[in-house]
């Protein structure tokens, strides 16, 4: 795909979706103009970049959409729930489109073609035909604020002068009048050559024609103008809309250069005005300028304020217009669009230079320079403010990925027949970029949730003296260097009795143990567990909890349940800001160093155990099973007289981890090990020391799961299978 | 890839006149391993550097030997003696890292990769001529890692097939299984 249709299909994308945003809103400001004025931009944009990039398919397609939001903006029809759902339906067809240009594809598949046609049908019959059988309707200000005898004719009148420029910008105007054909019939049409010079002063670079068209369409006005745009400053046009006053063609005749009588005729012969009309119209006009008519000779700006009067709304286009060109200009001034993978090299970069900038100061405190060691730490406080900064360019808000949801929740409430309203807190948090394109599936499959399990039916809430209306709210702060993102209802809330009863049944929790609230809460998310007793469309079908605390866990975060029944579930999920950094504690063990992540680490102390036998410690009276780095990974060399423990709490559970040295706390950028490691279990990946060493990033939750394991397979005894420890570990632990 | 990915895809019995028929000469970089002469297409190699500062990874067969942090990325570091089935080779004075394009593994992406010889000799113009299909047996090695035998100056070469003997995914699925029997069934393999 080429870079033009690249940058197409982007823009067309950002579009769409503001289309789909105003939309949504609209559903609930149905009356509000500037929301219809943003949607129309939005698919006007479309259409335009789509003609830019020759895009046919697009156009077609667009251009419905265009007219009937057109015609509410020009408030002929009212929004009300069945066109802001069929205009929704259009933008998710817009996407579509936009899907196949990006896939290089000539046209859109049959289906998708099928589905545009049918839209379009509706489109056109439901929304736009209307226009055509009730042109009257459109026109009702004129007649109230003109008066005057009528033209009896139901076609538009556009009047057409090219400028001389217009062939050397190279525009060929039988091209505007073909995509004119392309709005309605042109019924007939009159070239005017007046002013073709004699021959020997022609320019042939130069245009000097000009048009009278009698248009037949059920576009509006500001279509009709949009068709001229391109030559909008090189060309006089003047568009009378159908069933004009007989004044206004005799404005039109005086305000154009060529010879009124010759204009008049012209009008006649196309079918504009009849003889007589236009008799009575230049009578008229000679008479004493007492009538409500405009006098003949008022210069041309006035006029134009005559025809802005006829239809006002053309100028409340221009102004909407030419603010959308200034807003655009502004916004691009303050945005540079950067690819991904730029930005990731200098953090890479800026990532090495942390590691070569500690390789000084190390230097430098060796040497014993005093003043070489300050110039030092000048420079790596410097480079640490780079790295910092670095890293809040990959930050972006996370309202957009909220964004998406008020049509999620619009569709799925409608699916199951709720009242459920989406309220949306805290969007301009901010977080690392791809945390947020990770974090959109669990947030879907939380939402659904909500709306399906969580939300009662609208007596439900009724009998329980609640508004029929649920209440969905998605919720995102920052909490000491982590990001919380809420999810909560204000259902029903966690049927905990019943949950149990299920786990019992399935066995997940041993009949007679005694559970935490919490513990139940948590429950929800072990794999196959599903209290729903009906299996519907969205949930219940016991996958996507799991998943969603699987997925959550891989990006180093973690859930919380608070539920009160009758009042309501919160899920709040709690993420690192970036997946580029960890704070890390930094341990030894044998040679190697390793970094154990610092929120994971509740304790250190000195290792003091009676014997080898048992790899336990009373940790002030609590029995705290350890694991040995070096037996574990099977470092060899003697250990050292003194040993560390490292106590980490992993989903609940305490461990301890023993080690040779403890070296600190570290922050560091993470560096992925690669695929040729990715059946490794028990690391999490790697970091670059200052002395360009790499340490390994201790995965802690897989190590005591590979020491549990290991140890269950020492047994004599038969083994158990391996899930159940770990599945009795983790619903306990909570 | 060069000239010798396409070799790879021929079965090991295709008859001699298919490598000569693939045309060019083979610019190959030559390196001791466990006092025998390999060789690998010079077009894989990306650079040389001088052994040091390996970082052993816990829990990973014997061919694995670790990770180097090479200029900011890490890049794992394979021992191709363990690969081939034997020991560990052991680290020297003229011991070195050559950093290899590895071909794509299921990820679609490229990765370096590292691998530890004893000593690196020359770059060779091996005409191709001079280039003899693979034995069926004999090389005690697995004739899939071989992409030819190349003669110079009266001794075969051995030019290893980078696609087969760094495999990213051949790597990583023996990896996951226990080390010490993935090498065993190698070496039995080899045989």
């Amino acid at each position: 795909m080429d870079e033009l249709l690249a940058v197409f299909a982007q823009e067309a994308r950002e579009q769409v979706a503001a289309m789909e945003a105003g939309l949504l809103q609209l559903e609930d400001n149905p009356a509000d103009h500037d929301l219809i004025n943003g949607i129309f931009r939005a698919a006007h944009t479309v259409k335009g970049g789509a003609g830019t990039v020759e895009c046919t398919f697009i156009v077609d397609f667009t251009h419905a959409v265009e007219g009937v939001l057109s015609r509410m903006r020009d408030s002929e029809i009212q929004a009300n729930g069945d066109l802001v759902a069929l205009l929704l339906a259009c933008s998710d067809h817009m996407a579509s489109l936009i899907g196949v240009l990006e896939a290089g594809q000539e046209a859109p598949p049959d289906d998708l073609a099928l589905e545009g046609r049918d839209l379009k049908h509706r489109l056109e019959t439901d929304w736009l035909g209307a226009t055509a059988g009730h042109p009257a309707e459109k026109i009702d200000p004129v007649h109230a604020s003109g008066g005057g005898p009528v033209a009896g004719s139901d076609c538009w009148h556009i009047s057409l002068r090219f400028g001389q420029n217009v062939l050397k910008s190279g525009m060929d105007p039988l091209n505007f009048l073909r995509y004119l054909a392309t709005l309605g019939s042109i019924d007939s049409l009159e070239t005017l050559s007046d002013a073709m010079p004699p021959a020997a002063e022609m320019d042939p670079e130069n245009c000097y024609l000009g048009f009278e068209i009698r248009f037949r369409s059920g576009a509006g006005k500001a279509e009709i103008e949009q068709v001229f745009d391109f030559v909008r400053d090189e060309c006089e046009l003047r568009i009378l809309p159908p069933n004009s006053r007989v004044n206004d063609y005799i404005e039109l005749i005086a305000a154009l250069p060529e010879d009124p009588l010759r204009l008049g005729e012209i009008l006649v012969r196309i079918g504009a005005l009849t003889q007589a009309e236009l008799d009575e119209g230049l009578t008229l006009q000679a008479a004493p300028a007492d009538t409500e008519a405009a006098p003949a000779h008022l210069p041309l700006g006035e006029i134009l304020v005559e025809q802005k009067l006829v239809q006002p709304e053309v100028v409340e286009a221009a102004a909407a217009k030419q603010k959308q060109v200034a807003d655009k200009k502004a916004a691009e001034a303050r945005l540079i669009r950067i690819q991904a993978d730029k930005l990731d090299r200098l953090i890479d970069l800026v990532g090495e230079l942390v590691i070569a900038g500690s390789a000084v100061n190390l230097l430098a405190s060796k040497a014993g320079l005093s003043d070489l060691g300050e110039a030092t730490e000048v420079v790596s406080r410097l480079v640490e403010n780079i790295r910092d900064q670095a890293l809040a360019l990959r930050m972006v808000q996370i309202g957009e990925t909220f964004g998406r949801f008020q049509r999620v929740v619009r569709d799925v409430s409608r699916e199951l027949g709720k009242d459920i309203e989406l309220v949306i807190q805290g969007g301009e948090t901010e977080l690392d970029k791809s945390v947020v394109e990770k974090i959109g599936d669990p947030l879907m499959h939380l939402v659904r949730n909500a709306m399906d399990h969580g939300v009662e039916s609208a007596e439900a809430r009724l009998a329980a003296g609640k508004s029929a209306r649920g209440r969905l709210l998605l919720n995102a702060f920052h909490d000491s260097g982590s990001i919380v993102i809420e999810v909560a209802d204000d259902g029903g809330g966690l049927n905990r009795e019943r949950i149990l009863k299920k786990a019992q049944e399935k066995g997940l929790v041993p009949p007679g143990q005694t559970l935490t609230d919490n513990e139940i809460n948590h429950l929800i998310f072990e794999p196959g567990f599903s209290t729903a007793d009906q299996v519907s469309n969205l949930s219940g079908r016991g996958v996507g909890m799991d998943v969603v605390k699987r997925n959550i866990t891989a990006l180093r975060g973690r859930v919380d349940i608070e539920s009160e029944p009758g009042l309501g579930t919160r899920f709040a999920i709690r993420l690192p800001l970036t997946l580029a950094i960890i704070d890390g504690f930094l341990v030894g063990a044998g040679r190697a160093a390793y970094v154990v992540p610092l929120d994971a680490v509740v304790e250190c102390l000195e290792l003091q155990i009676d014997s080898d036998a048992r790899n336990v410690i009373n940790l002030r009276g609590e029995v705290l099973p350890f694991i040995r780095l070096r037996d574990l990974f099977g470092i060899e060399g003697p250990r050292p007289v003194r040993e560390n423990v490292v106590v980490v709490k992993i989903a609940g559970q305490k461990a301890g981890l023993v080690v040779d040295q403890l070296l600190g706390e570290f922050q560091t950028v993470i560096k992925p090990l690669g695929a040729l490691f990715r059946n490794l279990r028990g690391i999490g990946g790697s970091t670059i020391l200052g002395s360009g060493e790499v340490a390994l990033i201790l995965d802690v939750q897989a190590l005591v799961q590979i020491a549990s394991r290991t140890e269950e397979q020492r047994r004599p005894a038969p083994a158990r299978p391996d899930a159940l420890p770990a599945l009795a570990a983790s619903p306990a632990s909570h | 890839m060069g000239q010798i990915v396409p070799h790879a895809t021929l079965p090991a019995q295709a008859p001699t006149g298919a490598l000569a028929a693939a045309g060019d000469a083979h610019q190959v970089l030559t390196f001791t391993l466990g006092g025998e002469l390999f060789a690998i297409g010079i077009l894989n190699v990306k650079e040389i550097i001088e052994y040091g500062q390996v970082t052993e990874i816990p829990m990973m067969p014997g061919f694995i030997r670790g990770v180097i942090n090479l200029r900011g990325a890490v890049v794992p570091v394979i021992d191709l003696s363990a690969r081939f089935g034997g020991a560990q080779s052991t680290v020297g004075k003229r011991t070195c890292i050559v950093i290899v394009e590895a071909p794509t593994g299921e990820d679609g992406l490229r990765h370096d990769i590292g691998v530890v010889v004893d000593a690196v000799s020359e770059v060779l113009d091996i005409p191709a001529g001079d280039v003899e299909p693979p034995p069926a047996f004999g090389a005690r090695l697995r004739t899939d890692f071989i992409a030819g035998m190349g003669r110079v100056a009266g001794r075969f070469v051995i030019i290893l097939d980078a696609a087969k003997v760094l495999s990213v995914d051949e790597l990583a699925l023996l990896s996951s299984l226990d080390g010490a029997p993935a090498q065993a069934s190698h070496a039995t393999h080899d045989a």
